[in-house]
């Protein structure tokens, strides 16, 4: 793959040879508090086999611009300007034009599988469901291309997987299937929506292989939307940066990441956490000062953690975990989704009972401890969830929030709960007028200051966070990391810090702890393990993590293709047969299926 | 992307770089000031917004203010207890009839057969279906409430014993448990009737907060709760209940009309409201012989609770669509 065939950037005239462009789109929605301008006035091409990122942070507009290609908007949306995909202009065609569109020429991949896909029909009934619609193929024949379309998209065994239901899959086979009924129809144009997003990262980096195979193989334009630098500098061949509706720049891959010239794209860059740049990217971490004989803040012995479940075997979620967590230190749990950090964190916090082991805080074994004492010793842990919109009460303005484990401590009065509200304000750099604001008029950065502060509120000895930063845009991100930073080497508290981001931990943990389905895989400090890792499945998760540098990404691709290799594992790329045969719908100029119409009305009904 | 914040005028723009602007940190310093919290610009409370979202639904308010009148005029106009009202009739009196006891100025509902003013009947009887049926809707609301969250907080044994009660109320015909626990309570007087009428519907509302708390309970904030130390009645009252409050309030609201009725068929069946006491449905009972002859008997006391029954689902509706912005209907 090479981007030297990439012209130019900037207004291109030529129109003829784009497979999907935006001319002065502007999306409106009306909304109970007046317009809201979603998009104002971009333009934007994808052409043949070129992938075309565009980026920006929640709210910029990027997703709303992809929906405009496939007419689906809510209704209260206005839409100016022009969409083309390949020759059909989006808004001048009507319901029935509209439909034979979709899928047929541009197609679209989901953020998330689980919800992409019906959970009550087979894998096989969703495939050929779209083939059959726009006539492609019917009956065995249809079910016949599904299994070729299994098998390109790498999903082993297509013809037993074509029975089964979406939650037999894995997330990342679910995403495959999508990605496959994406191209059932071999659109010209796909729009990849957040397509990684809610995957692990070696599945990331699995699905972004396929991605970039599908193009080269397919020549299919792909319309690349994310918020992630790293995915960005792994895929993309052009950049579009998206800032509140405008395009503020746009280029090569290489021009935009490495020689950014607008300022958000520049904030943007810097903002990004680098796996392997180490601590110092957001604020210095303090060197932990805590005597070998001191109490360990958290220690973990032995822990065992089962979930029961009805009619079913016990699930093991953690098994055999021994850890600690020395005062003042940060320890970064890091692990994919199933690896049991969350119920670590929550067992931690006394939230879930042990199944055998113990839970020592400060020396306390937390499972032997009822009422009173258990309460006493809750006081000396904070806590700081993932999603900065479920973790504060809607009902309680934020100053209530905060002082709220004082009152359930019974600590000061009225006056002095205020003042602390207010130092912690202060804190977690948050204007002092929020006190009497209500989650919902705060922003997610924001709310997770709030969530931070409600943890700091009882100053405690040791903080339990669980991906606090996970839901938040990068510059947001970059600023609650800065001041967390900050905030520890501030009050010492030490921190099981827990984390799917290895940049991240990267540059805050001390130590670094790996899970793999509920076992330790490999423990040690930072430099250890994640920049010189020991175990073979650390080598995966690291290596499997983009950078948001494309020329250091390309690199770390290929040293991560041939870790594969030596591993004995396939890099994961679209097949294809060599007497496969582009589907081709028979319609006529109408866009109704001419031959097999009736067939196709018996289908619908 | 409706943010809410848009809609606050001289906000301002909440990013997080704005550093820390202490507006009165010395006044607070001091320690001295009567209102020392900073922050004076306009914010809307949860509660604020719904209020300002049911405000705009126009059959809502005008129910309420139907509603309101019907409230008023019914305990004024004949007076309460031993309070007199304007109404200058009694509603016990027999007066010398009008010709066939039609409406009049002198008697705006007619006169019943006997001659004693149907004004009055009618208020006494708006009166007592207005205790029953708020009564009722309080004490099934609480009792609902209750339970539901008993059951959906604390889940394991404490909420199977709570729904399969649920359950063994709701198999049991409404109508027939009503009727014979009511004929033996309104001895004790109406607000024994509301007692048992309310003991009897609460099962759709504890069945709707066990499911709201199901999910209430799962969101981390009660998690955050949970790990600070909070007791679990704390973190009912405080953090699970206040937001299920939008389907308590619709539900209790749509259970006062239901109440309503509930009360009339038991009346008009002879189980609710005794005589010399009236309600409306008794009114009906007792007149049912006269809607050929004498309609207005029947029409006035079944106006009163169309009227009633209707204004109170129309607010039940408007809290509905305050509470819940999502199911917004294009309105008008």
């Amino acid at each position: 793959m090479t981007t030297l065939d990439i012209s130019a950037p900037g207004p291109v005239t030529a129109t003829g040879d784009a497979v999907l462009s935006f001319e002065d789109l502007s999306v409106t929605f009306k909304t109970e508090f007046g317009d809201v301008h979603a998009v104002k006035g971009i333009d934007l091409e994808v052409r043949p086999g070129e992938v075309v990122a565009l980026v920006g942070e929640s709210g910029s507009g990027k997703s709303v611009t992809s929906m405009t290609a496939l007419g689906l908007l809510p209704r209260n949306a206005r839409v100016g300007g022009t969409i083309r995909v390949g020759n059909k202009e989006v808004g001048a065609l009507d319901g029935r034009g509209l439909r034979s569109m979709r899928g047929n020429d541009v197609a679209m991949v989901f953020q998330e599988p689980m919800t992409a896909l019906n959970p009550v029909l087979t894998i096989g009934d969703q495939l050929t469901e779209g083939l059959q619609l726009h006539g492609i193929a019917f009956g065995k024949q249809a079910t016949a291309r599904a299994a070729e379309l299994l098998t390109m998209v790498g999903i082993p065994e297509p013809e037993r997987r074509l029975k089964q239901y979406p939650h037999e899959l894995s997330g990342g086979q679910r995403q495959r299937v999508v990605i496959a009924m994406a191209i059932a129809c071999d659109p010209k144009v796909i729009i990849a929506d957040e397509p990684t997003t809610a995957l692990d990262v070696t599945v990331q980096a699995d699905i972004l292989d396929l991605l970039r195979s599908l193009k080269d193989k397919l020549n299919t334009g792909i319309l690349l939307i994310t918020h992630n630098m790293g995915v960005v500098a792994d895929m993309a061949d052009r950049v579009a940066v998206m800032l509140k509706g405008d395009l503020v720049e746009t280029g090569t891959a290489d021009q935009v990441l490495n020689h950014p010239r607008h300022d958000y794209t520049k904030r943007l860059l810097a903002a990004v956490p680098h796996l392997g740049s180490g601590p110092g990217q957001f604020g210095d971490v303090a060197p932990v000062d805590a005597a070998p004989e001191d109490l360990p803040a958290l220690d973990l012995g032995n822990l065992v953690i089962e979930y029961h479940r009805v009619g079913k075997p016990t699930f093991r979620a953690v098994d055999d975990v021994s850890l600690s967590v020395a005062q003042g230190e940060i320890v970064g749990l890091v692990g994919e989704s199933g690896s049991g950090k969350s119920t670590i964190a929550k067992c931690a916090l006394g939230l879930i009972p042990a199944a055998s082991g113990s839970v020592s805080i400060l020396g306390t074994d937390f499972t032997k401890l009822r009422g009173k004492e258990l309460k006493a010793l809750r006081k000396r842990i904070g806590v700081v969830f993932q999603d900065p919109a479920s973790s504060l009460n809607p009902r309680l303005p934020i100053g209530d929030v905060i002082a709220e484990p004082l009152v359930v401590h019974k600590e000061g009065d009225e006056r002095s709960r205020r003042r602390r509200v207010l130092e912690l304000l202060d804190a977690v750099e948050l204007p002092r007028s929020v006190y009497n604001r209500y989650p919902h008029e705060l922003s997610g950065g924001q709310r997770q200051r709030v969530s931070i502060a409600r943890a700091l509120t009882l100053d405690p000895e040791l903080l339990v966070a669980d991906e606090p930063t996970s839901a938040l845009d990068v510059s947001v991100q970059a600023n609650v990391l800065k001041m967390f930073t900050a905030l520890q080497e501030r009050y010492k508290f030490a921190c099981l810090f827990v984390s799917h981001d290895l940049a991240v931990i990267d540059l805050l943990a001390h130590r670094v702890v790996v899970l793999q389905n509920g076992k330790i895989v490999e423990q040690g400090p930072r430099e250890e393990v994640l920049h010189h890792p020991r175990e073979e499945y650390t080598q995966r998760l690291i290596a499997a993590a983009p950078v948001p540098e494309p020329l250091e990404q390309r690199r770390r691709r290929e040293a991560r293709h041939a870790l594969l290799n030596q591993l004995g594992d396939d890099v994961a790329e679209l097949v294809i047969e060599d007497d496969y045969e582009r589907p081709v719908p028979k319609r006529d100029e109408g866009g109704t299926p001419s031959g097999l119409a009736g067939l196709t009305d018996a289908d619908n009904n | 992307m409706s943010d809410i914040r848009n809609s606050n005028p001289g906000g301002e723009d909440y990013e997080p770089q704005i550093s820390a602007s202490g507006v009165d940190a010395v006044g607070l310093a001091a320690g001295g000031s009567a209102d020392p919290l900073p922050g004076e610009d306009k914010s809307y409370s949860q509660g604020q917004l719904v209020a300002r979202r049911f405000f705009r639904h126009r059959a809502a308010v005008t129910s309420m203010i139907v509603l309101g009148i019907i409230i008023v005029v019914a305990f004024t106009s004949i007076g309460v207890g031993s309070i007199p009202g304007w109404w200058p009739k009694d509603y016990t009196l027999q007066y010398d009839k009008i010709g066939d006891g039609a409406p009049t100025w002198a008697y705006p509902f007619g006169q019943d057969t006997g001659g004693k003013d149907y004004f009055a009947l009618v208020m006494r009887g708006t009166q007592f279906s207005l205790i029953i049926a708020f009564a009722v809707g309080i004490i099934s609301t609480v009792v609902g409430t209750l339970i539901g969250a008993l059951a959906g907080f604390y889940r394991g044994w404490l909420e199977s014993i709570l729904m399969r009660m649920t359950d063994v109320f709701i198999v049991i015909p409404l109508l027939v448990i009503a009727a014979v626990l009511g004929k033996t309570a309104s001895g004790w007087g109406i607000l024994g009737l509301a007692l048992v009428l309310g003991l009897v519907t609460w099962t759709g509302l504890a069945r709707l907060v066990r499911g709201e708390v199901l999910s209430l309970r799962e969101r981390d904030f009660v998690l955050a709760a949970q790990a600070v130390g909070t007791s679990p009645w704390r973190i009912i009252s405080r953090h699970v209940l206040p937001n299920a409050v939008g389907v308590i309030i619709v539900s209790a609201t749509l259970s006062i009309s239901s109440a309503i009725l509930l009360e009339t068929s038991l009346s008009f069946l002879g189980f609710g409201v005794q005589p010399p006491d009236t309600s409306l449905g008794t009114l009906i009972s007792e007149y049912q012989a006269a809607f050929a002859t004498r309609p207005w008997l029947f029409w006035w006391p079944g106006l009163m609770i169309l009227t009633i029954a209707l204004c109170v689902n129309f607010i039940g509706d408007g809290l509905r669509d305050a509470f819940d912005p999502r199911q917004n209907r294009t309105k008008d």
